[in-house]
């Protein structure tokens, strides 16, 4: 089957880094560990069947209760195949940290910011790792499940 | 000159730029630092709009986010809509009947025309050229009066439904279209002679801002932008959604990737969004509108007020929201300014878990640095007003 | 001269008081016309608003309707924006103000040189609007004072006209025990 190249490549040249590999609604995802992720997105740039050239999206979910809590999620595109694939590494809330993949797509730097600002996951390697939609001072990570929806921060007084 | 520089003491001057200046839309500041009018570095701090879009669609049913997406990309709020519409609908798996998909192409490309006429009037507005910006915001109020016939409103319209719409075209919208769109390819042209021409505009904006097209797909460009570099990627001819792949129009692409080249993709493409309304209203079939799923979409009210499975599927899906199966998906549109793509989390409940939002301008306006620096203070104004950075979409 | 002397006078608006035109001016041939020095400058204040578009959100679509061509802010004397808030006397926060946007919104409001009036418009900027969250100033009333409120989502420009008519009526009607002297600056926040 065509669309599933990416994912049978994937899981012949990871064996140990790919926890899982499904399809749902046509959108290919792979499930993988952390600790490989930047060989993983290097390879999935690098190979001349995959080419995933454009890194459309990365973001974090957060599935409070559950271990490993927090994935976090790429979207990436290869505008050669006209392909799609769906990356989610596992991080765990006692070790919060993962290879920034900055090196491979530069335009990982600002989505890797903001979920560091919304999640408090920690990108190694991240050139410049500071909070980007909130301030310097907000404390907390506001997307985070058990973040209260009105909780009012100290910048502008009681009255917020 | 060079031996009188090298005694005199200089140091880099660092200003900043905004948050509130009438060149960055309110939104954004510029941290520049200047040696003489030259851009030695710049940092671009946003964030100044965050309104905490996905804490709020977390706590709202499915159809309560609709709203919320609205005024993600106010400038092009209906292309939000659908966005977010056609993810739910994949996630749910199912299929809106073919009116539907034409009204919702209408919707998207009048949208798109009102985005690209704000961005060129805003920009020409900055570069010092007013009487464009009068022509294109009276073009915008034309095709708005459109927009408000069909949906009721003007900026924020809340007008697709997940399975649906919420109303069908207004009596005579055929005959309104031809009007508006004659009116408005005259305004475009009265534009097209004051600005493509126009000497100091072109100084302004050809070769400023440029990036090659490998760049550009580095910094994760999409829309108007990549397309100015020469990449004809558009997501309604590379994965075509709704029913784009049977209408005819043309992709413009520039060379450069300099403003200018992005002014004119936008200029172009508003002629090919018409041409688009043109011909799905010419295309355009009968029939039903919405799907005939009440525990999706809401049955009509004469229905919900004297049947009672009706009312029973109304009252659930109010009060709990509609319920999609467990899963995720991804669902990408071209938005106004590029590659809107909506990732969605389900488990089953009647609230996401988790609604994404993959903004076009985030990308762009990270490589706001790399498309200024080594240049002169005044060349921050033509690129960052053809970036068309959106602060709702921005920072959400 | 005193033909259109007369004529200016007849628009009622410098007549504040004064019914029975009767008196010194009919002496005087209709060349003078005289007012209470408070009508006088209230009328020349409420048609010469110089605006601070502190433009943040959707609003900013709507603004831009307001000063384009078709609903034509000019009219009512309301027409050049300034961007520095030295120059400008009326305060339009236009949209969502996010709490790192607030203290930005209180420095410009100070740095405004009295008198100065403020419009909020559009709901986010009255009441936070539909954005009851963790990052949202739950309206901009609770930073600075408010002279009209213009609430919609966003509100459609003919509502906006109305508010700044609104606020024209309420400059006229200013009291000269009113005109702030040496107001401490806002600090809350």
């Amino acid at each position: 089957m065509d669309e599933s190249v990416t994912l049978k490549k994937l899981a012949q040249k990871f064996p140990d880094a790919v926890v899982g590999t499904h399809r749902y609604r046509g959108d290919d995802t792979a499930i993988v560990t952390k600790e490989k992720i930047r060989d993983i997105c290097l390879f999935l740039r690098d190979d001349p069947d995959l080419l995933y050239n454009f890194m459309m999206d990365l973001t974090v979910v957060d599935y409070l209760g559950r271990e490993p809590r927090f994935e976090v999620v790429y979207h990436l595109y290869s505008l050669a195949h006209n392909r799609r694939v769906r990356l989610k590494a596992l991080v765990s809330e006692s070790d919060l940290t993962i290879d920034s993949v900055v090196p491979v797509w530069i335009a990982a730097d600002w989505f890797e910011r903001e979920a560091y600002d919304m999640y408090g996951v920690i990108f190694q390697g991240h050139p410049n790792l500071r909070r980007i939609l909130l301030y310097e001072g907000f404390e907390g990570h506001p997307l985070r499940k058990d973040y209260p929806l009105k909780k009012r921060q100290p910048l502008i007084g009681p009255v917020n | 000159m060079a031996e009188i520089a090298k005694d005199l003491h200089t140091e880099h001057m660092v200003i900043n730029m905004g948050p509130s200046h009438p060149v960055t839309h309110g939104t954004v500041k510029f941290l520049v630092t200047l040696e003489g009018e030259t851009i030695v570095d710049l940092d671009v701090e946003i964030g100044y709009l965050h309104r905490g879009f996905e804490k709020m669609c977390e706590n709202s049913t499915w159809q309560q986010v609709m709203p919320y997406t609205d005024r993600l990309n106010y400038v092009s709020p209906l292309i939000n809509n659908t966005g977010y519409a056609l993810a739910v609908e994949k996630l749910l798996g199912i299929d809106v009947p073919e009116r539907c998909k034409y009204l919702r192409v209408i919707a998207c490309e009048l949208s798109r025309l009102a985005d690209h006429l704000t961005n060129v009037a805003a920009a020409g507005l900055e570069l010092g050229a007013f009487t464009a910006f009068l022509y294109f915001v009276e073009a915008r109020e034309l095709v708005w009066d459109l927009i408000e016939s069909l949906c009721g409103a003007r900026v924020t319209v809340n007008y697709v439904r997940i399975g649906g719409l919420k109303n069908d075209l207004p009596e005579r919208f055929e005959e309104k279209v031809r009007d508006v769109f004659r009116e408005v390819r005259r305004l475009w042209k009265d534009v097209d002679k004051l600005l493509t021409k126009n000497r100091i505009f072109i100084d302004r904006m050809r070769g400023v801002g440029a990036i090659s097209a490998e760049e550009a797909i580095a910094y994760g460009f999409t829309g108007p932008c990549l397309r100015a570099c020469g990449v004809p990627y558009d997501v309604r001819k590379a994965q075509p959604y709704l029913v784009y792949d049977r209408m005819d129009f043309e992709v413009p692409i520039g060379e450069t990737g300099d403003n200018f080249d992005k002014y004119l993709v936008r200029m172009e493409e508003m002629q090919q969004s018409m041409r688009i309304v043109e011909q799905a209203l010419a295309q355009m079939p009968d029939g039903p509108i919405n799907v005939r799923m009440p525990q999706v979409r809401m049955e009509p009210k004469e229905k919900i007020y004297t049947r009672i499975d009706s009312l029973i599927y109304h009252f659930k899906t109010v009060i709990e929201g509609i319920k999609p199966p467990p899963g995720e998906v991804y669902q990408a549109v071209e938005g106004g300014n590029g590659e809107l793509g909506f990732y969605l989390v389900s488990d089953g409940s009647g609230k996401p878990v988790k609604c994404r939002v993959r903004p076009p301008c985030f990308a762009l306006t990270a490589a706001m640095p790399r498309l200024v620096k080594g240049r002169l203070l005044a060349d921050i104004v033509p690129t960052f007003d053809m970036i068309n950075m959106i602060g709702g979409e921005c920072d959400r | 001269m005193g033909l259109k002397l007369s004529r200016w006078r007849a628009t009622r608006e410098l007549r504040v008081g004064q019914r029975d035109s009767g008196g010194p001016e009919r002496l005087l041939d209709g060349s003078v016309v005289l007012t209470r020095l408070e009508a006088a400058v209230n009328w020349a204040r409420k048609y010469s608003f110089f605006l601070y578009p502190f433009v943040t959100a959707c609003c900013g679509m709507e603004f831009m309707s307001v000063a384009g061509p078709r609903y034509d802010v000019d009219r009512f004397g309301a027409a050049l924006p300034r961007f520095s808030p030295r120059q400008a006397d009326l305060l339009m926060v236009v949209g969502t103000i996010s709490h790192k946007q607030a203290p930005i919104l209180v420095k410009v409001y100070n740095q405004m040189a009295e008198p100065k009036w403020v419009l909020a418009f559009g709901v986010c900027a009255v009441s936070g609007g539909f954005y009851d969250n963790y990052s949202v100033v739950q309206g901009i009333d609770t930073l600075i004072p408010v002279d009209v409120y213009v609430p919609g989502c966003p509100p459609r420009p003919e509502m906006v006209l109305d508010g700044l008519l609104q606020l024209q009526q309420k400059v006229k009607e200013e009291r000269w025990s009113d005109w702030p002297r040496g107001q401490a600056p806002v600090s809350r926040c």
